[in-house]
Formats: C-alpha cells, sequence, structure tokens
C-alpha cells in the first residue's frame, strides 16, 4: 500500500493582517490561525489517492503546540497519522533550516509509520510565500521533485510511476517521474472536502505523535532554529509611496475633462511610441 | 521608511574570510531556446551590483542549442558566460539543472547568485541552495549590495500579504542567493558590440540515469502577458461588477493596451487572476497605467508605483491612489471612462488622417 506524508503548517491568516495606518506598524492581534491552504490542497490529493488506489497517509507539521489545532482538521478529513515536531530549539528557522529537520521527520515517519512513497507540501505558504521548503525537503530525501502541480493524472503502482501536470507562467507540463516524488500543491490541483461527523468526532479524541528534539539523535543543533538559518531579516518597512506631483483635471463635463486628459497626453511621448 | 523591527544577531557577526567568492552570477532562463525576459532583467539589475562590487557579471545558460543565448547574454551585460547545452538539457528537469549549476557555482564561486522568481527559478533556486547549502531569499524586488568589506546582498522583498518590505541578509554563507520577481527590473540595452568570454561545462547526468521524463509542454493559447504590456488600463473595486470591465476593454483597445485588475476585483471574481496586478499577482511597470475604481491599497502600490505614466480614476478625492498618479480625475467612472474612449479615438483618427500621405510613401 502506498504511503503518502502531507507537510501541513499552521500559519496566521496574513490576509487578515493590517497596517496601523498611524504607526505604520502590523496589527496581530486578532489574526486567526489556520492551516496553509496550500497544505490543505495537498492533504486533499492524498486522500484521493488513499480513495482510489489505497494508501496511508500521515501529516506532519513543524510547529508550536497550538499547531495541534491543524492537525487535528487533517485527521477529521481523513489522514491515518499526525505528527508534531515541536521544540524552542526548531524556532527561528528559515527555509534551509525547516527542510533540514522536516527530512529528518520524514525518514523517522518512513521507520515509524512505514516507507514512504509520495510526500505532498503545499506551493508555499501564507506567511513566508518562499515556495522553497518544498523543493529543500525533496533535496533533503533525494526524492524526485514536481513543483507546481496542478492534476495528478495517474499512479501507476506496478512499476512505481506518476504522472503530473504541472503549471507553469507559460503553459502546462506533463511530467512522468518514478517515486518516491515530492509533489508541491496548487489550488487547482483539487477543491477540498469538508470535514464529515465521524471524521470530527475521531479529531476529537486524537492525539497527534509528538518528537521533539530529544526524538533525533542524529540531530545536528547548529543546522536548527535561528542558528541552523542563513537568512536573517535585517528590517521590515512599510513602503511610501513615490512622490510624484499630481495634475488633479477637472471640468464641468466627462467630455471636457476626458477632452483635457487627452491633450495632456499628446504633449507626452506616448503617442509617438505608441503610434497613437 | 519606518522600521518595525531590528534583529541583529551581532554574535554572528564576524564574518569568515570570503574573498575566494567573488562575482555576480544570473541563470538564464529559457525554453525552446527562447530566454525569458526576467534573465535579461536581472542581468540589468546584476549590472549595477558587479559594478558596485567591481566583479565580473557572469550568466549560466543551460538548455539544447542555446548558444545564441550566452551571445545575447554578453550584449544584455555579462562579462563571462557558461554554457551547457546538451540534448537531455533540452527541458528543464530538476537534477539534470541542478546538476550543472552546482558544479558551475563551485568552480566559480560567485557571492550572489540570482534567479527569476518563476515556477522553474524557484524550483532550480530552492534545490541548489539546499545542496550547497547557502541562504536564499524568494521574491525579491529590491536589491542592492553594500560595497567592500561587508559586500553583504541586500535583498528586499515583500512580506505580510505585500503589507510590508522585509530587507534578509546572509552573513555566514556563500554564495548570497535569491529569485527576483519578473517585471520589476530592467534590461540593459541590447549592445552587440560588447565582447565577453563563452566557457563550455559539459552535463553530468545522461539520459538513463534521469528518472523523470517531460512527455508533453501545452503552450497557453490565451496566454495574457500583464506583465509584459505597455498601457495597462486596470479596474477595482470602484467597478462594483464584472460589467464595466467592458468599458475599460474598450479604452484599452482604442489605446492598444490590456486590462489589468486589482485584487478586490479579482477575488470577487469579476475577471481572472492572470489580470491581477500587486499582491500574489504581477508587478508591472508600463508606459501608461490608468487605475480606474481601484482606491490604491499598499500592496496595489506595489505592484504598479513604476510604472511612467500613472492616470487614476477615482470618486474619493482622498483615495491613496492620488498620491502616486500623474494625471487625477474626481469623478465618476461611469462617465468618464466612456467619454474618455470617444476623446481618445477622435484623437487617434485625426492624427491617423494627417499622416495618411507619409503611410502612402511608405
Amino acid at each position: 500500500m502506498l504511503h503518502i506524508v502531507v507537510c501541513v503548517k499552521q500559519v496566521p491568516d496574513s490576509r487578515e493582517i493590517r497596517i496601523d495606518p498611524k504607526t505604520n506598524t502590523l496589527i496581530r492581534d486578532g489574526v486567526p490561525a489556520i492551516a496553509n491552504f496550500y497544505d490543505m490542497h495537498g492533504l486533499e490529493e492524498a486522500l484521493r489517492i488513499k480513495e482510489t488506489l489505497g494508501a496511508k497517509v500521515t501529516v506532519v507539521c513543524m510547529g508550536p503546540p497550538p499547531a495541534v489545532k491543524s492537525l487535528k482538521q487533517c485527521i477529521s478529513l481523513g489522514a491515518d497519522e499526525a505528527v508534531l515536531i515541536t521544540d524552542r530549539g526548531f524556532a527561528g528557522a528559515d527555509t534551509l533550516a525547516t527542510s533540514y529537520v522536516l527530512g529528518l521527520s520524514i525518514r523517522k515517519v518512513a521507520e515509524v509509520f512505514g516507507q514512504v512513497d509520495i510526500v505532498f507540501c503545499g506551493k508555499q505558504t501564507l506567511d513566508g510565500d518562499t515556495g522553497q521548503v518544498g523543493p529543500g525537503v525533496a533535496c533533503r530525501l533525494d526524492l524526485e521533485q514536481l513543483t507546481y502541480v496542478s492534476k495528478v493524472e495517474q499512479i501507476d503502482v506496478e512499476t512505481g510511476r506518476i504522472t503530473v501536470n504541472r503549471l507553469l507562467e507559460d503553459g502546462v507540463e506533463v511530467v512522468e517521474a518514478k517515486l518516491p516524488v515530492l509533489i508541491t500543491a496548487l489550488k487547482e490541483l483539487n477543491d477540498v472536502r469538508r470535514a464529515p461527523l465521524p471524521g470530527m468526532i475521531r479529531a476529537a479524541r486524537f492525539q497527534p505523535t509528538i518528537w521533539t528534539t530529544q526524538d533525533f539523535p542524529e540531530l545536528d543543533r547548529s543546522k536548527i532554529g535561528l542558528k541552523g538559518s542563513p537568512t536573517i531579516v535585517a528590517k521590515t518597512w512599510v513602503p511610501e509611496s513615490k512622490q510624484v506631483s499630481t495634475k488633479f483635471v477637472e471640468g464641468q463635463t466627462a467630455e471636457e475633462i476626458a477632452g483635457k486628459l487627452v491633450e495632456q497626453l499628446w504633449k507626452t511621448e506616448l503617442p509617438v511610441r505608441f503610434g497613437w | 521608511m519606518v522600521e518595525e523591527s531590528k534583529k541583529d544577531s551581532s554574535k554572528q557577526d564576524e564574518m569568515p574570510d570570503w574573498s575566494e567568492y567573488r562575482g555576480v552570477m544570473i541563470f538564464i532562463e529559457q525554453r525552446a531556446g527562447e530566454a525569458k525576459n526576467v534573465s535579461w532583467q536581472l542581468l540589468g539589475e546584476g549590472r549595477k551590483l558587479a559594478d558596485k562590487l567591481e566583479v565580473e557579471l557572469i550568466a549560466l545558460v543551460i538548455g539544447q542549442s542555446v548558444d545564441r543565448l550566452a551571445t545575447d547574454a554578453i550584449a544584455y551585460g555579462a562579462d563571462r558566460v557558461y554554457l551547457a547545452d546538451a540534448p537531455e538539457l533540452n527541458e528543464y528537469r530538476t537534477r539534470p539543472y541542478s546538476r550543472v549549476a552546482l558544479h558551475v557555482i563551485r568552480e566559480v564561486k560567485p557571492e550572489i547568485v540570482l534567479f527569476g522568481a518563476t515556477a522553474t527559478g524557484r524550483d532550480l533556486a530552492g534545490a541548489i541552495a539546499t545542496h550547497l547549502p547557502t541562504g536564499l531569499t524568494a521574491d525579491c524586488t529590491i536589491l542592492d549590495v553594500e560595497p567592500h568589506p561587508s559586500r553583504l546582498l541586500l535583498a528586499s522583498r515583500p512580506a505580510f500579504s505585500e503589507k510590508m518590505l522585509a530587507t534578509i541578509l546572509c552573513k555566514r554563507y556563500r554564495p548570497q542567493m535569491a529569485t527576483a520577481r519578473a517585471g520589476v527590473f530592467e534590461a540593459a540595452p541590447y549592445d552587440s558590440a560588447r565582447k565577453g568570454e563563452v566557457q563550455k561545462v559539459s552535463s553530468l547526468l545522461s539520459e538513463e540515469e534521469i528518472e523523470t521524463r517531460v512527455l508533453q509542454f501545452i503552450e497557453a493559447t490565451d496566454r495574457f502577458h500583464l506583465e509584459e504590456a505597455e498601457i495597462i488600463v486596470a479596474g477595482g473595486r470602484g467597478l462594483g461588477g464584472p460589467e464595466p470591465f467592458k468599458l475599460l476593454q474598450e479604452l484599452a483597445d482604442a489605446l492598444g493596451g490590456v486590462v489589468g485588475a486589482s485584487r478586490a476585483a479579482v477575488d470577487a471574481g469579476w475577471i481572472g487572476h492572470a489580470h491581477q496586478v500587486g499582491q500574489t499577482g504581477y508587478t508591472v511597470r508600463p508606459k501608461l497605467y490608468i487605475a480606474i475604481g481601484i482606491s490604491g491599497a499598499v500592496q496595489h502600490l506595489v505592484g504598479m508605483q513604476n510604472s511612467d505614466c500613472i492616470i487614476a480614476i477615482n470618486r474619493d478625492q482622498d483615495a491613496p491612489i492620488f498620491k502616486v498618479a500623474n494625471y487625477a480625475i474626481v469623478g465618476d467612472l461611469f462617465q468618464i471612462v466612456p467619454a474618455l474612449t470617444q476623446a481618445v479615438r477622435a484623437k487617434r483618427s485625426a492624427a491617423l488622417s494627417q499622416q495618411v500621405p507619409h503611410e502612402v510613401v511608405e
């Protein structure tokens, strides 16, 4: 039976973060924590494979203890196992340190729950927006990496080959690869289901497996957390708008205003440039 | 400029000796021998960084039958090009491409390596940074360097759904790597007289050793180049629904431009995501940008304020969009836009009738 690991991150819903117009600082209060929604498209695809081909689905999340909420959500939707990787030592990780810990964790998942055939990550997270952890984890585990996947066309369990569509800026690429693979999921991959009642009941009682730094004997502490992160945030700021002298075009009627604006435009280099 | 936080890892501030790492390297992304514009844009920006650091600008070209791109890279500002040309490199695949790139980076030891923040650029950069290992900053919109001796890359990128910008440093590892957004930086003019050196490198994996196959590439037929458009007529929440986008399309047609949209309009489902300017959309810098019914949230402004000429039409005279606009019209877009379309058509046909003798001669 296939074993599929889904990486899930619990993130502040950055779409809800506002800037205080007076102080130009972030208003973080009351911003809800949610499971990164690209990751949930990865979970949905794993569950669909489980339903059609038979598979065990294990969800892995690195984060502080409240991230149990997202793992329970995954269980309610149909995941079989859930592991929370949590330790103060892991905190402050950039994408390199994160992929190191997720790589170790998925190796351990393979030891405990069985050999892994497919790893799903979201295309990127809502808070980091980098899209770098998926490729990083693929490298750590020496998996073929299939990023920006919009459709899983076919999985041939016999030959161990998978065919997917990758949605790129200029078109769709159909790629075949040999399992095991890591897939990063786009929202185009599927529509995420709602949790059924039995799933919600199971999730309410479910306690995820918890691993800390103590559970990884081979862990290199220089590669985790802040210390293991090459990139540092030097500063953040609210961008100022470019200063321009704005000319207000006014008139009694729309036609008059339009006429004046067109006169102005025709004094610029634009008509020559565009052959108007 | 208001700084929100300043984290300084002063303990780690003593920087190792990086003197053997010199030069700025740009990955030239291509498909079927056609370079992506972002590659030339990064060469343009990379040239500035290399000049500040007084080092070579290096291009890395990987593909099949791509020697013309090596010539182009020099014309666009590279001093030296590493060229890997082999049948198994025809399509982008992570392993064969990253093997070549890793080999070149380890040999050449550039201090900075930049990629386009495209699907391919992010896929490749993510793999390379993990293997090296080094720090990688995603999706930059501002790049700068500190002069010698620190020579730090100041990689700035939107954060928190593009409501803020963050500057990211990589002090303890080399090379410093970043992906940078398409449409933000400007390519240098093509100069065929420029001289540079091309060095060939071999492919490192044979086809038998590669476990992925690209079976097919279906080019998007309705491909829409918002980031390449020179005239954009963009609509926002003020339009109130999908219908008024027809008015914008008519104005865009009259000017020879395309229709863009704010996130609010895209989220409301009035127009497709391909049209979105700003947050999770495209950063654009057209010659002419007309913002209609767009109030001008920070994330939208970041996406378009580098346009050469901005016209804003909005009912609210206090709308932030007016701060970045060269021409502002306070009024009802449903009256102004059709009037503007008419005025442009009239002016153009008048101009055309004057030009007729010239066209006949041609």
